[in-house]
């Protein structure tokens, strides 16, 4: 077989926006194949979100269903024995989905569990089983084959336009899917409460750094963001003080975004930090030290101290959106 | 309790890759542990010392695949505390991750393991896929991606805060269990063991090894395994087409202003 099964995921009932992306890769990868492309829900009783999707088909054959109480709330567990099951049941040549934390937690588990290769991260879909990362905090570009019956990918958010409605798919349940949480349970999922865009499909972005020295500090960052209706963000030293959440990191082990317009404000620029920020279209650079490396490769640069500068520029943006 | 934490060596991420014949050269390679693991060996150490002290609740054994001659990565963590280390002998770039988690979910067979920790990630190749592997082929339960881990001895298992999309999980996990760790695992209270008195003043950053840690490293045991004493044929389905470096940014221009900054962003680049 060469079909390609893209595992989605579903909030509210809908399909999460963040995996767009990845059936955009997988239809891709299914076109290089030459085979068609699937989608797989997984939850309690997921059938209506199902139904949902296929209405909007996203170029996919048929929407398949997996509904097991042990599904939801998500864990690796019991979604990896799910995508196993689905997997061999449908005889796919490839299983993926956007690398999100969902994904980057269950599939590699699933890959083991099918003695499959597993190419994380993908910026680009070379062949068949040809794809194209990077490693070394973005300091290199490798292009990995996989080999095997069946291969897995999951596919870098900024890197692969969202997947755009079309035909309508058919709708197609899974039999005999069993899913176990081998003991684990999750006890809470604390959401960062935000009106914003994600930081994975925000336009505009903007991240403050250890310089802006506190969290209440960051407020003005905040007013910046909402006018130009984008996301907020931080280096690794501003979420590890505390001043803003965890999820908010932008870098190597953070979100790794590419809007239009970034700006980086009190960011020194380390590698791990532009790992996750450099194919922005146009970066600005905020910073009260000319040497700094965020200059290297920022397109504005402005030599200046935040205090001094971003309240005028707050100004001068809602004057011109006004 | 026995917690087995994992290291891989891989070239100093300090220094830029150098490319040579459409890969990476590593021939001139400084070699250095993995940060993450460094973040690993912490997390398992906090765990198992009661505020570090003498005293341990649980061994902590490292193990590593590399080339056996090539393990200066271990001797460090057994420098900062390890009580002994595992290292199969095997040349760990020729591998891919499944061989690698196949070495390692036997050894945590072989040693009858109740934790892995590793860290999420190699800072080289970012494939993040190594431990949810081994849980897989252990099935066992994970908890991947921890920013804090408390260990409720009584109850054997873990209360883990996972960094998740959009904002953070509590997930509760059974011993034996696999682990892997995110960056804030290690600021000063994100581990606890239910022993160590709270407001223990750790750092924000994985220890350093004392004098006497290096000293001591020498003498504490270290087994080496080949692949096959642990019946795993190794090999690799990931097959590298070379790797190159990204294209350059320009970098751009100074502005010299507030007002000019937004002229620019507005005319040139029309971004706003
Ligand atoms: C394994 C690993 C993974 C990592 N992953 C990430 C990651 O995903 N994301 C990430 O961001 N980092 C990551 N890091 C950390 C990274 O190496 C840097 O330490 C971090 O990015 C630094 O954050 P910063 O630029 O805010 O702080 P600093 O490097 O301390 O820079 C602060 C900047 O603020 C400027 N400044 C100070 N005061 C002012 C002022 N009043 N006005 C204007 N400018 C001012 C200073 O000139 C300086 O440039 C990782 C590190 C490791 C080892």
């Amino acid at each position: 077989m060469s079909n390609v099964l893209v595992v989605v995921e579903i909030g509210d009932g809908k399909l999460r926006a963040h995996s767009l992306p990845g059936i955009t890769a997988g239809a891709q990868l299914a076109a290089a194949l030459g085979g068609e492309l699937h989608l797989l829900v997984l939850g309690a009783a997921p059938q209506a979100a199902a139904e949902g999707i296929a209405a909007a088909g996203y170029g996919a054959k048929t929407v398949h269903v997996g509904a097991h109480a042990e599904l939801e709330p998500f864990t690796a567990e019991a979604w990896a024995d799910a995508i196993v099951a689905a997997a061999r049941s449908l005889g796919v040549a490839a299983i993926g989905g956007t690398a999100t934390s969902t994904l980057r937690d269950a599939l590699p588990r699933a890959a083991a569990v099918l003695d499959a290769p597993l190419a994380p991260e993908v910026t680009a879909i070379k062949g068949p089983r040809v794809f194209g990362r990077e490693v070394s905090a973005g300091r290199a570009i490798a292009e990995i084959a996989l080999e095997g019956d069946v291969v897995c990918f999951t596919a870098r958010a900024s890197e692969f336009a969202p997947a755009q409605p079309g035909a309508a798919a058919t709708v197609a349940a899974l039999a005999g899917i069993s899913a176990a949480k081998r003991g684990a349970t999750v006890l809470s999922i604390e959401k960062t409460q935000s009106a914003r865009p994600a930081l994975t499909e925000a336009k505009v972005v903007v991240s403050g750094g250890r310089g802006m020295r506190e969290g209440a500090n960051f407020k003005v960052l905040e007013e910046l963001t909402d006018l130009l209706g984008g996301a907020l963000g931080a280096s690794r030293a501003a979420t590890d003080a505390g001043m803003v959440p965890a999820d908010l990191q932008v870098g190597q082990t953070g979100k790794v975004v590419a809007p239009n317009l970034y700006f980086a404000v009190a960011i020194s620029g380390a590698i791990q930090h532009l790992a996750g920020m450099k194919n922005s279209k146009v970066i600005v650079a905020i910073n009260k030290n000319g040497e700094e490396p965020i200059f290297q490769i920022a397109d504005y640069g402005l030599v200046a101290k935040w205090e001094d500068t971003l309240p005028r520029l707050v100004e001068l943006v809602r004057a011109r959106k006004g | 309790m026995k917690i087995l934490v994992t290291v891989k060596r891989i070239p100093d991420p300090v220094e830029p890759p150098k490319f040579a014949g459409g890969q990476i050269d590593t021939s001139s390679a400084k070699w250095v542990q993995n940060e993450f693991d460094e973040y690993a060996i912490e997390t398992a150490l906090r765990l198992a010392e009661v505020g570090g002290g003498t005293e341990r609740l649980a061994e902590v054994v490292v193990v590593s695949v590399c080339p056996a001659t090539k393990r200066e990565h271990v001797t460090n963590f057994l420098a900062m505390g390890a009580n002994r280390a595992i290292v199969v002998d095997a040349d760990d770039t020729q591998l891919d991750a499944q061989s690698v988690a196949q070495l390692i979910a036997a050894v945590f067979r072989k040693e009858g393991a109740d934790l892995l920790v590793s860290g999420k990630l190699s800072q080289d190749n970012e494939s993040n896929e190594v431990s949810q592997r081994v849980a897989g082929l252990l099935d066992l339960p994970q908890a991947t991606f921890a920013a804090s881990v408390v260990w409720d001895r009584s109850a054997n298992a873990l209360q883990v805060a996972r960094e998740v999309e959009d904002g953070v999980e509590t997930k509760r996990v059974p011993l034996p269990a696999v682990l892997s760790v995110d960056l804030r695992i290690v600021l000063p209270t994100s581990v606890k063991n239910g022993a160590t008195p709270e407001g223990h003043p750790y750092p924000d950053k994985p220890r350093l090894a004392s004098l006497r840690g290096i000293t001591m490293a020498k003498t504490k045991k270290v087994d080496v395994l080949k692949p096959a004493d642990l019946g795993v044929s190794v090999g690799a389905k990931v097959v590298s087409r070379g790797v190159v470096a990204p294209p350059k940014r320009q970098a751009g221009k100074i502005v010299a202003s507030v007002e000019e900054l937004v002229e620019k962003l507005a005319t040139e680049a029309k971004v706003l």
